[in-house]
């Protein structure tokens, strides 16, 4: 027997008098939803998070895959205008949700001023954390926010950067501030 | 992640009609997806709540707050009358987790959060509460971060939240609907010590849901704090916390009301240590006899006793905050 199924047989709770049978589990769920101004109906699994329905469904890689449990931010998405961990949500979750990713937040032609920032600050260094850094510190600017480097790191403390760039993102970001 | 139907309710009625069996709700996901995909949680059905009616914040007839289950961490942090009537849930709010996190956590799923504890979220390991009778890796194993008072040789997972911690001082309770209709349940019967069933966390039924906290009137004069210790300064669970509600005139303590986190198995209140404290001058020697009260029962482990001290200097700094100047 797998530890897998072990557990699971280990686990599972006496049924109540009452219980139904076992669902029968639907192979997909429905959702429609917009992703950066399209809307898009789409049939998934209810197993696919957002960030692998983004990923690898729409194709849209900027999103990025760290740490798969919303410990290191480099999922963050906006939907409805805040920013969340894309890993930690099912796609079918968001019907009816407008969600946008960094390929909807500017463009190479026109970048988000955070985008712009990011560049002019040096905000990275591999850019593997960059998206979800770049897409938290622009929800970061329309949220309640304190004014000083320490309130921008604290506000932006979900986000992590492996390699260390943290003084130049808060220069980034306190520079789109004071612009404001 | 197992194979399970997922289904949508949009009101009360329609999710508990689609509840039974081993079927969980969801609403911001931030728990339970983090808990499937590790294969600790494994739902043959989930019901996605997060579109039922239930995140509004109001006031109540006697003025009180009732903060709907679907109420998402963030709003409720930055309301105006939470922040001006209850600072301690705020500051709760605002120790707890990323901004992203608290975008997407609801009310309801903060009060059911689930532990920490390295040995429950690793399906490798003996876990009583993950996996009844197969044991405990965390006493003697991995246990810094776990609890010193409610423990049992069961299991002496602590409890993570910090919003618990503080709906605990506030003597907030849990409003429920379930199969047999509705119920309130104060916060502090809501949970349940490990015992001999450390699976069993709360008196949730199989079926019920949680449709809302209220929050009683502030008292007048009340002032209040939350003080969380950790590893670092941000974006960490709790080592030790406390949450304290108080009204000082004159110098003298006439109420107070504390709770203590990450030292528990539970929101920690110890009615002995407040008793204690009223009608006392606000001293720093009293908050030390207080403090020596809650902890007197610790029993730590092979590698938290640091939390005995900890948590005192962590409520004897939060009593000062709150006392200071009245």
């Amino acid at each position: 027997m797998s530890s897998q199924a072990f557990v699971s047989e280990a686990v599972a709770p006496t049924a109540p008098a009452n219980a139904q049978p076992p669902a029968t589990a639907p192979k997909v769920v429905e959702v429609v939803f917009t992703v950066n101004g399209n809307r898009l109906a789409l049939v998934v699994d209810p197993r696919a998070t957002l960030l692998d329905t983004l990923r690898e469904t729409l194709g849209l890689t900027g999103t990025k895959k760290g740490c798969d449990h919303g410990q290191c931010g480099a999922c963050t998405v906006h939907v409805n205008g805040r920013r969340v961990n894309s890993c930690l949500s099912f796609a079918a979750m968001h019907d009816g949700d407008e969600v946008t990713t960094i390929e909807g937040l500017g463009t190479p032609e026109n970048l988000h001023p955070m985008q712009a920032a990011f560049v002019e600050h040096d905000g990275y260094q591999c850019g593997y954390c960059t998206p979800g850094q770049i897409m938290s510190a622009a929800a970061l600017l329309s949220e309640p926010c304190g004014p000083s480097n320490a309130d921008v790191a604290e506000s932006m403390s979900g986000n992590i950067c492996r390699c260390g760039a943290y003084q130049n993102i808060v220069a980034a970001i306190q520079s789109v501030r004071t612009q404001g | 992640m197992n194979a399970f139907a997922f289904t949508r309710a949009d009101s009360v009625a329609g999710a508990l009609r689609a509840a039974g069996g081993d079927a969980k709700f969801v609403a911001g996901g931030t728990t339970l997806v983090d808990l499937m995909k590790l294969g600790v949680e494994n739902p043959t059905t989930v019901i996605d709540i997060s579109r039922m009616p239930l995140a509004g914040v109001s006031r109540m007839p006697d003025n009180g707050l009732q903060i709907g289950a679907l109420a998402r961490n963030a709003d409720v942090a930055h309301h105006p009358d939470v922040v001006n009537g209850y600072p301690v849930l705020s500051q709760a709010l605002l120790a707890g987790a990323s901004a992203q996190l608290r975008n997407m956590a609801t009310t309801g799923g903060n009060l059911l959060q689930r532990t920490r504890c390295v040995a429950f979220r690793d399906t490798a390991m003996a876990c009583n509460k993950r996996s009844p009778g197969s044991g405990c890796a965390a006493i003697g194993g991995f246990n810094r971060n776990l609890a010193i008072l409610g423990t049992s040789d069961r299991c002496i997972a602590s409890h993570p939240s910090d919003q618990n911690v503080a709906l605990t001082a506030l003597e907030a309770t849990v409003q429920i609907s379930g199969p047999k209709g509705e119920r309130s349940v104060p916060i502090g019967d809501f949970y349940l010590l490990p015992g001999d069933t450390p699976e069993r966390e709360t008196v949730l039924e199989p079926g019920e849901l949680v449709t809302s906290v209220t929050v009683p009137p502030p008292a007048p004069g009340a002032k209040s704090a939350y003080l969380k210790l950790r590893d670092r300064a941000s974006y960490e669970f709790a080592l030790a916390s406390a949450a304290v509600v108080a009204i000082v005139r004159g110098g003298t303590i006439e109420r107070v009301r504390i709770a203590m986190g990450g030292i528990g198995t539970k929101p920690w209140r110890n009615l002995e240590a407040e008793a204690a404290l009223h009608g006392k001058p606000a001293t720093a020697e009293q908050f030390a006899k207080a403090a020596q009260i809650v902890l007197s029962d610790a029993k730590p482990q092979s590698q938290n006793g640091f939390k005995v001290e900890l948590a005192k200097r962590c409520l004897i700094a939060a009593l000062t905050t709150v006392t200071q100047g009245a």
